[in-house]
């Protein structure tokens, strides 16, 4: 099919694009990568008054370190993200979801920011800025504001940013050397949406879980924390013991969306064997033995 | 009333200047307006990968993107890949002697993906070949010719063929 008409407005500045936002409220669509947009526009299950495009805005584009904290500007595409040395040292878990985010042609143009700011259910980004326990930086043309990600999070494709504010800067904590990360997922075909995925991050020693955060994926709403399953992990030794604790406490946390891709029971299944296979590659990644 | 702008895209080393709805997407552009009709045009939502086409040297699926978002930019489609009209790219040459197509729609698609690819990877493994192309749907379930002609493009290229 083909998109619908629109006006198209190619913001040139960052208060250009404020203002237009503040001006058409929920009539304007933030045109970034588009990897999102574009196909809802062209099977008309979005029809926007005005697409407002920020490719242009530079300022926004750009990855650097602040002491511990790594800068990502929300309009940076993934494919610099993924290729991104920053990245590699100080968000590992990033560097390793970055490959199961589509298809390069997609990663070439598709931004960390869009990604986040969309908040598709069963997309990788915002499951890992909740993981790393990021700061989302909204701003509006009254001025900037901090979301932590716990909070960001609102629901099928509902964040707490207001129609007139653009996301602007993502800030994650770097990870800290001696903890681990471990990201996977599991889809029909590489690089699709997740039928589901876990991230791990936190600290094991040896086989004691110390402190670990589990985030969940493509089977709710939004990516959660399993506040369970972390429950019964953190202070156990890794072992069948435990899994089989965790695996039970996620039952409580979860409660899995039926899709295409599967049904609830189906997904609760997967979510339960990607835990123990995270953290088993946790473990085996912090040098104890699973 | 549609909302319409004059672009000028370069594409193949051409320079095209048209007015346009800013609802076209890029592929329709390059298929319409500048009728190059070898970039192909399957789902219109990102997911088949038949409408890859080189932007600035990177891939990019043309159906996700507008027209006027090219407007000053340089794109190469399947038309812009052969050296002359006499002969092909060692790419192209490739497919041909493997059976890399059948039908031909996912072929140009194919062809620009495994261009960025193979100048990323000049010498990859299969497995690596497959997750290169898993972003690329080929009806005609052909993968096997596609892979073996990306791995047998890989050595021509590297051996200056």
């Amino acid at each position: 099919m083909k998109a619908p008409k629109f006006s198209y407005i190619r913001a040139d500045s960052l208060d250009h694009a404020l203002e237009l936002l503040d001006k058409h409220g929920e009539d304007a669509r933030i045109l970034a990568g588009g990897q999102s947009l574009m196909p809802t526009l062209n099977m008309r299950l979005s029809q926007p008054e005005v697409l407002v495009d920020i490719n242009r805005l530079n300022d926004l584009k750009g990855i650097s370190l602040d002491g511990d904290t790594v800068v990502i500007g929300a309009l940076t595409r993934h494919i610099d993200v993924m290729n991104s040395d920053i990245v590699a040292e100080h968000l590992p878990l990033i560097a390793e979801a970055m490959p199961h985010v589509a298809h390069v042609a997609i990663r070439n143009r598709g931004t960390i920011g869009g990604s986040i700011a969309l908040s598709d259910p069963a997309a990788e980004m915002p499951a890992c800025a909740l993981a790393l326990g990021a700061t989302l930086i909204v701003q509006s043309s009254s001025g900037k504001r901090e979301i932590p990600a716990e909070e960001f999070f609102h629901g099928l494709y509902e964040t707490a940013r207001a129609e007139n504010e653009l996301l602007v800067e993502i800030r994650y904590p770097s990870q800290k050397k001696d903890n681990v990360s471990v990201f996977m997922e599991l889809a029909r075909r590489h690089g699709d949406y997740a039928i589901a995925g876990v991230c791990a991050y936190g600290k094991v020693s040896g086989n004691m879980v110390e402190d670990m955060r589990l985030v969940y994926f493509a089977s709710e709403d939004r990516p959660i924390i399993g506040e369970n399953a972390v429950a019964a992990l953190n202070g156990k030794a890794w072992c069948d013991e435990t899994k089989d604790a965790v695996t039970s406490a996620l039952e409580n946390d979860l409660d899995p969306m039926a899709n295409l891709h599967g049904s609830a029971t189906m997904k609760m299944h997967l979510q339960k064997v990607l835990t123990g296979r995270v953290m088993d590659t946790a473990v085996t990644r912090a040098g104890g033995a699973s | 009333m549609s909302d319409r702008r004059t672009i000028s895209v370069t594409i193949n080393g051409e320079t095209f200047e048209r007015e346009v709805e800013t609802r076209l997407t890029l592929s329709d552009f390059i298929r319409h307006e500048c009728l190059l009709t070898g970039t192909h045009v399957g789902c219109e939502h990102g997911v088949c990968g038949a409408c890859t086409i080189l932007l600035n040297g990177q891939t990019a699926r043309s159906c996700l993107m507008l027209a006027v978002q090219a407007d000053g930019q340089e794109i190469r489609t399947v038309e812009g890949i052969a050296p002359n009209d006499q002969e092909l790219h060692p790419l192209q040459q490739a497919f041909q002697d493997n059976h890399g197509l059948q039908c031909g729609y996912c072929t140009p698609g194919m062809l620009t993906t495994l261009l960025e690819f193979l100048e990323e990877n000049p010498d990859p493994t299969e497995r690596e070949v497959r997750e290169a192309i898993s972003g690329n749907l080929c009806r005609c379930t052909g993968y096997q010719g596609i892979v073996a002609a990306a791995l047998d493009a890989a050595k021509r290229l590297q051996a200056g063929a």
